[in-house]
Formats: structure tokens, C-alpha cells, sequence
């Protein structure tokens, strides 16, 4: 668990972070703009120099949600089991979000997937383009407003018969 | 799909003009599952490559979205289906942790029982891929030989032996019978002579050796700035182990090493995984040895699991919580909360994230797949190689496309 040193060095350098806990788990909420400080202060100045995940919520239908997207980063520190979840919120239209390719390397495939599932753009990646599905795919399927069955994308795949083939 | 340069490339046009493209899958029996590579080669050394991933994504977190805590454990089965138990344990696991559940102790150390010999299943399989692939075909009926007995444990434990959704919401499907017990000993009886054939095979074979030895290797840093885990970032030098530094479950009361390496290659991979097969022996044998009596599901107050039939019948909270667990429009009881919980699977730190908004279906389940981090390595951990290394990098990374893609 992360000591409450770093929660309160985290805290008083950026003073508009709403950290909340739950289950023992430290959430930092910040505002989009300083995403990218704040995940830069926690990569060289508190040793979280690990990138466990990115990805994304989104919160159209959730209860009391105000924001549409929220994107969350889970950065962990190398030697111990230490985590910190840092969340952000963006809007449509045109989401987007500064990448942190430049901190970490393995942000690479993560920043696609979110690109191809929630269609948030972060920019400066440099190869921002669909990982999971089709390049010619037009939807943003884990949007709550995307059907579970599809838009008809099966329906319209041609059916070769026995006669044409 | 047209060959797009990697976003790692550093060779420029003119040279690429003299570069032979070769693709490799993703239909190809030395891929294992359905994955595409397309290789840049100079002869016969790999300059560049490209992953082109996707063939079996399934919207496994969608569905998660449409199925309820319990429902989607058969999926969890899917995502890594060379370890399924371990899925199943860490998918519950984040579960319970939403819900603020603690299983008793005797369900705590089958739940470790069934992770280790999932993790042995699924290091045996890894192990023998990478021998198979370099050419040593009788390592890989070896391996396969002991992996038959975990799967015969599985069968007597859960009644499936590949995809077993054994875990539940509070926890198990059924309690280990006597049967599985003495099984589990026999395994561990045999398991270890197994484990010295194989070493005697394989681990100091020539071939095998030059085959893997500096190849795709890995250094420390680069693999914690790639967000490398488990076997491979422990191949690699990095000393993290949830199982140790964040001990879930009852990993606390054993006595186990964390098995690390320095060299970052194919083959420090390949010892990783050997030596920590014989730590999970350890950890199984102590657990079985010391398995606690009691039961395997948390109380019938707590409301999370179905209770059995003479309690419904007997008892007035037995009868209530069948109610509220069955009816569709009850279920659990989740928080408005979000949580981050993770596993030491096999293959590295298998998270989910899930965000509960009180009705009995995940408002959003994310899973952290580790082959999916580690796919990533491998234009990066190729490059420079030759064609032949391809095959022995990809099995040392232990891709798993269901996993990759979900």
C-alpha cells in the first residue's frame, strides 16, 4: 500500500488532485490538462516507474456521473506491490489526451487499445491506429451507446454460396 | 492489411527497397495460436517487424458488461485457456474485493492449489512450446505427460478438466473430495522425477543452448519501462512477485522463493519458468498438508453465494438469500466503486478492473492481460535476429491469443 508521504507530497504539489481511497487503494483524480505532470512527478520523482495499464470508463449511463470518459492509468513501483490508479476525465466531442509514450514505452499498445475501443485520441503518439479491430471498423465498440450485437457489421459480411464459389 | 512501418522502425526507404517482406501467420503451427507477424528480412536476419494482432478478439469486456458475476467466470476460462483456473481465481478475487468479501481460510488455500497447478500447467506448456519449436520434440511429450495429471486433478476437483469455472462469488464451485486430495499427492509424488527428466533433457542441451541463449534479450530497465511482469520481467532481473509483495489469498503462511534471473533471454526465460514449476510444488504440498477444515464459501448472511438445499429449507436466511441471489432483479449487493485487483498469473500480473454501479452486472470489467503487454516486446526483442529466433522469442514471450485479444 502507498504511504501517506507520497499521498501527501502528490497532494501538495498538485493542489487541484482529488485523491480518494477505497479498499485500500489510492485513487488520484485530476483535472486533463496536468495528466501528464502528474503521471511525469509520480514516474521520476516517486518511483512509480512502472506502467501497469490504461484504459477507460465510460460513464454515460453510470449513476450521478457528470463526465463521459473517464481515463484511468494504474502505475506501480518495480520493487514492491505499491500502486497508485490516476484517473482523468474527458468529453466529447473529440476526446483527447496528451500520450505518455514519452514516459513509458509500454504505453504504445495500451494507448491503441483505448483509441480502438473508446475512440480517445491521444496526441503525439506516433502510430495511433486501431490494434484489436479491423482498420476499416467505423465504431468505438466498449461505448455504452454501442449495442451489444453490433451495428450490423456481421450482417453485411458477403456469404459465399456453393454456387458462386 | 497493407506492411505499414513499425512505429519502431529505424530503416529508412531506400534501404527497405532491398528488404524482403515475409509473413508469418497467422495461420502458422510455430505462431500456436492466431496472430500475424510481418517480418522485414535482410537475408536471413529479421531488421524489423510488425505485429498485426486482433483474429480472436471475441468482446470478451463487453460481455462482461451483459453477464453477471458469476456468469462470467465461463469467460475468464477463455482468456487464457492454458491456465483457466488462474483466471478464475483472479477474476473472482477482484470481485470479492469490490465487494468487500473475505473467503474462509479452507477456500483460500484451494483457490492456491488450483492457481499453482494452473501455473505449473500453463509453464510446462510454455516450456515445451520453446523446446518443441527449437527442435526438441520429445521434451515437449514430456512436458505434455505430467500436464495430463493436473488435468485429471481438475476433473475431480470441478468435473471439467480444460475450462473449469471453478471459482464462485464467495467461493467454490464444489469442495475438494478426498479423491482430488489424493491425487494432488500423487502428483506432487511424481512431479518432481518429471521435473529432473525434463531438466536432464533439455536444460543443458547444446542445440537448445545456442538456440536460446542471447537471444531476444531483455534488460532490466527496458522491461520495467515496457511494463514487463511475471516470468519474463523476473527473467529479466525484476525481483516482483505479487504472490510476495502483495500476498492474496493465503500466500502469506508458505514458505516459497521468488525465482529471478539476470540474463533477460530466451533461455534465462526458460530457467525462470523451470525453477518456479518447483516452487509451486512447494507451495502446493504445503498447502495441501496444511489444508484447513471448514467451509468453502463465505456465510450465508453475507449474501453471495447460493446456499445448500437443506439450509433453503431449514433455515429462515438460508431461504432469503436463495431468494435474493436468484431473482433477477437482486443479486449481489455492489458498491457504486471502482477497484484494481491483480494476480501473479503465469504469465504476469493478470488485473481486473471493474467498476460496479450496484446492480448484479459489472458496469465496466477491464482485464489487464499480460501477453498483451508482452506481444508489444516483440519487434523490439526480435530485431536483429535471425528467422529461426523468431519462433523461440515468441514462444519464450508465452503468447496466448485468446488472452492477447480477449
Amino acid at each position: 500500500m502507498v504511504s501517506s508521504e507520497t499521498i501527501q507530497a502528490i497532494q501538495a504539489r498538485f493542489p487541484s488532485a482529488e485523491i480518494t481511497e477505497f479498499r485500500k487503494q489510492f485513487r488520484v483524480c485530476v483535472p486533463r490538462e496536468i495528466v501528464h505532470d502528474v503521471l511525469r512527478f509520480l514516474k521520476d520523482e516517486c518511483g512509480f516507474t512502472l506502467i501497469i495499464d490504461i484504459t477507460c470508463v465510460d460513464y454515460l449511463y453510470y449513476p450521478k456521473a457528470k463526465d463521459r470518459f473517464g481515463v484511468v492509468y494504474i502505475v506501480g513501483r518495480p520493487e514492491n506491490a505499491d500502486r497508485l490508479i490516476v484517473k482523468t476525465f474527458v468529453n466529447d466531442p473529440e476526446p483527447t489526451l496528451p500520450t505518455v509514450t514519452d514516459l513509458w514505452e509500454g504505453a504504445r499498445w495500451l494507448e491503441r487499445e483505448v483509441w480502438d475501443m473508446f475512440g480517445i485520441r491521444f496526441e503525439g503518439h506516433a502510430n495511433l491506429r486501431r490494434i484489436l479491430l479491423p482498420e476499416d471498423f467505423q465504431d468505438h465498440p466498449l461505448r455504452k451507446d454501442y449495442p451489444l450485437q453490433g451495428r450490423g457489421e456481421r450482417h453485411n459480411i458477403p456469404v459465399v454460396t456453393r454456387d458462386l464459389g | 492489411m497493407p506492411l505499414q512501418r513499425s512505429e519502431l522502425s529505424q530503416a529508412t526507404d531506400e534501404v527497405q527497397e532491398y528488404l524482403w517482406t515475409m509473413n508469418f501467420g497467422p495461420q502458422h503451427p510455430a505462431t500456436h495460436t492466431t496472430l500475424r507477424l510481418i517480418l522485414k528480412l535482410e537475408g536471413e536476419r529479421v531488421v524489423d517487424a510488425d505485429c498485426d494482432i486482433g483474429y480472436l478478439h471475441s468482446g470478451f469486456e463487453k460481455l462482461a458488461e451483459h453477464l453477471n458475476y458469476n456468469q462470467y467466470v465461463t469467460i475468464t476460462d477463455r482468456m487464457n485457456y492454458v491456465s483457466p483456473m488462474a483466471n478464475n481465481v483472479a477474476w473472482h478475487l477482484a470481485v470479492e474485493k469490490l465487494m468487500g468479501l473475505e473467503v474462509p481460510p479452507r477456500c483460500q488455500y484451494l483457490r492456491v492449489i488450483v492457481a499453482e497447478l494452473a501455473r505449473i500447467a500453463d509453464h510446462l506448456v510454455c516450456n515445451a512450446a520453446v523446446g518443441l519449436d527449437t527442435g526438441a520434440f520429445t521434451f515437449f511429450m514430456y512436458a505434455f505427460n505430467p500436464r495430463e495429471m493436473i488435468y485429471d486433478i481438475f476433473e475431480a476437483l470441478c468435473g471439467a478438466r480444460f475450462t473449469n469455472s471453478y471459482t464462485r462469488v464467495g467461493g467454490l464451485m464444489y469442495d475438494a473430495s478426498p479423491k482430488a486430495i489424493e491425487l494432488i499427492r500423487e502428483f506432487l509424488r511424481k512431479m518432481p522425477r518429471a521435473l529432473d527428466d525434463m531438466d536432464r533433457l533439455l536444460t543443458r542441451n547444446r542445440v537448445f543452448v545456442d538456440r536460446t541463449k542471447g537471444i531476444g534479450v531483455l534488460t532490466k530497465e527496458e522491461a520495467i519501462n515496457r511494463g514487463v511482469t511475471g516470468p519474463i520481467a523476473r527473467a529479466s532481473g525484476v525481483t516482483r512477485d505479487l504472490r510476495k509483495d502483495e500476498p492474496y489469498l493465503a500466500y502469506s503462511d508458505f514458505d516459497f522463493q521468488v525465482c529471478c534471473a539476470q540474463g533477460g533471454d530466451c533461455y534465462a526465460r526458460y530457467l525462470v519458468r523451470m525453477a518456479e514449476m518447483r516452487e509451486s510444488l512447494k507451495i502446493i504440498h504445503q498447502a495441501v498438508e496444511n489444508l484447513p477444515s471448514g467451509p468453502v464459501h463465505v456465510d450465508v448472511g453475507q449474501r453471495a453465494i447460493i446456499p445448500d438445499k437443506w439450509q433453503v429449507h431449514s433455515t429462515i436466511e438460508g431461504l432469503i438469500t436463495h431468494f435474493e441471489i436468484i431473482m433477477q432483479n437482486r443479486g449481489f449487493e455492489v458498491p457504486c466503486e471502482e477497484v484494481y485487483c491483480a494476480t501473479e498469473s503465469p504469465n504476469g500480473e493478470l488485473g481486473f478492473y471493474i467498476v460496479g454501479d450496484g446492480s448484479p452486472y459489472a458496469y465496466r470489467a477491464r482485464c489487464r492481460p499480460p501477453s498483451f503487454v508482452h506481444f508489444a516486446l516483440f519487434p523490439h526483442l526480435i530485431r536483429g535476429h535471425m528467422l529461426g529466433d523468431v519462433v523461440a522469442v515468441l514462444g519464450s514471450l508465452n503468447i496466448i491469443a485468446a488472452e492477447l485479444d480477449r
